[in-house]
């Protein structure tokens, strides 16, 4: 069997990052598996700018940040592996996978990170009625399609869901010519950045509608048309509010899913909130030595994040490596999501071992307006912050420092939550 | 005089705001820091935007390379832009930052590649 320290399942933001920081970190002996047949992952498809503005300090596309990354993974001379599909993990981190030029191959490694991305939620995941006609595409698959493999996707375009991926496409597609009639979303506030919205929509009188879903699509062959109706507060649609749209394309951007089937096979907890794994302040999942990062942690709204998360991951994995294994560990103090607050990542602190602060990230149930932040130590309140506007798409973050942890030898749980005060 | 409603992109708070525009006197309200009267006042004055799409290419490992404009260019130019984009071919190997057009839609800002396209065969 091939042996290896580090195995990064996964060659894109997040692989590459964890592998240039493992690297830096003292890492020898580091392969990255991607299975597409380059680095960078969704960046490559990905061609607007604003990419990178907290990490380089300059807006950059997709491409050109992915480019950044695997230069520095080039110079270091760190191997990669291309069209390599990884089957299977076992919990003892024996690796099962496939490419073209080696066959079936199996890898033992002492370390293994996570970062194998997520993937769209499909069309069967919505219950709309309807015929299995051409012309119904997730927005990435419609991005790929355009961006990378050169094809016209539609010309008379309806979209459902106003996540990030689906304003970037409504943009792009009407920039080739393509008339987007409508963004439909279910909610009653966008999943996607604000930048986004009046970027891509305001900019080209796009109109978009909130509360609304589709309830109907039209067409045997090929997409003729939809029907949107609007939602109530339960969310289901209000009968006598129903609008045809004649169009060719319906577009879904409803929702991105960690892709963690490799995951739940080593018998990794997972949390039903992200549907990524559960992970320690070290990035370490439930299985010692494994690490997670990226969008299969948790769905990221920013790549610079993704990059800053799989740093660590990369520099922990090292640490773990060199790292004496004592039997017994101490009891973590468990990170707990209330009132407001959905989920938080990490979910666990490692008191003892972890760095002199934890960057934890969590998104917010819902739009919330002159809202508080809070922090608990148990029962004492440490951090009481202000915030005007809160909402579910944008990634909120506060930092927990080492030092802050002294006075509380016995702390179980660090509770984070919206107060109204 | 021309009254404009916009939203401030400058932070998730999103301000609604109303820009008055009357001769060479620009007033910002509902803004609530300088970023927001900053942004209402480009966005009437001389709104700009980076314009991102893709090049056909020949002989290279992809079928197309992703470009951008090297700057932002007047709002009003996005379509001629397009249009320029669309009529090019250009053959591999591309690299980052080679310039694709010289200066597009009437400006001295010129549209580059950013990605990396090998030759192949």
């Amino acid at each position: 069997m091939i042996k290896h320290d580090i195995v990064i399942i996964g060659g894109g933001p997040a692989g590459l990052a964890a592998a240039a920081a493992a690297k830096k970190a003292g890492a020898q002996d580091i392969l990255i598996l991607e299975r597409d047949g380059r680095l960078g992952g969704i960046l490559n498809q990905c061609i607007h700018n604003g990419f990178g503005l907290h990490t380089f300090g300059e807006e950059l596309t997709g491409p050109e940040y992915a480019a950044r990354y695997i230069k520095q993974v080039e110079e270091m001379g760190i191997p990669y592996q291309l069209n390599t599909m990884v089957l299977h993990i076992s919990a003892e981190k024996v690796i099962t996978a496939v490419s073209r030029e080696e066959g079936l191959v199996r890898i033992q490694a002492k370390a293994v990170i996570l970062a194998m991305g997520c993937r769209e939620r499909p069309r069967g995941a919505l219950n709309i009625p309807g015929y299995r006609p051409a012309g119904i595409y997730s927005a990435g698959t419609a991005q790929r399609l355009m961006n990378m493999e050169g094809y016209s996707v539609g010309k008379e375009v309806v979209i459902l869901g106003s996540g990030d991926i689906g304003l970037i496409m409504a943009r792009r597609m009407t920039l080739e010519g393509a008339k987007v009639k409508v963004v439909a979303e279910l909610m009653p506030y966008s999943g996607g950045l604000k930048r986004n919205i009046v970027q891509c929509l305001d900019d080209y009188g796009i109109p978009l509608k909130l509360s609304h879903t589709v309830v109907e699509i039209q067409g045997k062959e090929r997409v003729t048309g939809i029907v949107l109706a609007k939602v109530g507060a339960d969310r289901k649609p209000i009968p006598g509010t129903e609008e045809y749209y004649s169009c060719d394309t319906l577009l879904l951007s409803v929702g991105l899913i960690p892709e963690n089937e490799l995951t739940k096979e080593m018998g990794i907890s997972m949390s039903p909130v992200t549907s990524g794994p559960q992970v320690s302040s070290q990035l370490e999942t439930s299985v010692e030595g494994v690490f997670a990062c990226g969008n299969v942690l948790h769905v990221h709204d920013l790549v610079d994040y993704v990059s800053e998360e799989a740093a660590l991951a990369g520099e922990n994995a090292v640490e773990y490596m060199t790292a004496e294994h004592e039997g017994e560990k101490a009891d973590p103090v468990v990170l707990k999501a209330e009132n407001g607050v959905r989920y938080t990542v990490p979910q666990f602190l490692d008191v003892k071992n972890m760095k002199d602060k934890v960057t934890v990230r969590f998104r917010v149930a819902d739009v919330y307006r002159d809202r508080f932040i809070s922090v608990y130590y148990d029962h004492k309140r440490v951090v009481h912050r202000k915030k005007r506007v809160l909402a579910p798409g944008e990634m909120e973050q506060i930092v927990i420092k080492k030092e802050s942890l002294a006075d509380c030898p016995d702390l179980k749980n660090i509770i984070i939550c919206t107060e109204v005060d | 005089m021309e009254v404009r409603e916009l939203i401030c992109i400058g932070c998730p708070l999103g301000c609604p705001l109303t820009v008055t525009r009357d001769g060479d006197t620009i007033e910002v309200k509902g803004n609530t820091c300088q970023k927001g009267a900053d942004y209402g006042r480009k966005e009437v004055v001389n709104p700009t935007r980076i314009v991102t799409s893709t090049v056909r290419v020949e002989g290279g490992e992809l079928p197309l390379v992703s470009v951008k404009t090297a700057s932002d260019i007047p709002k009003g130019k996005i379509f001629q832009c397009m249009e320029e984009i669309r009529g090019i071919t250009v053959k591999a190997p591309v690299r980052i930052g080679d310039v694709i057009i010289k200066g597009c839609a009437g400006t001295e800002v010129p549209v580059i590649a950013t990605k990396d396209v090998k030759a192949v065969g």
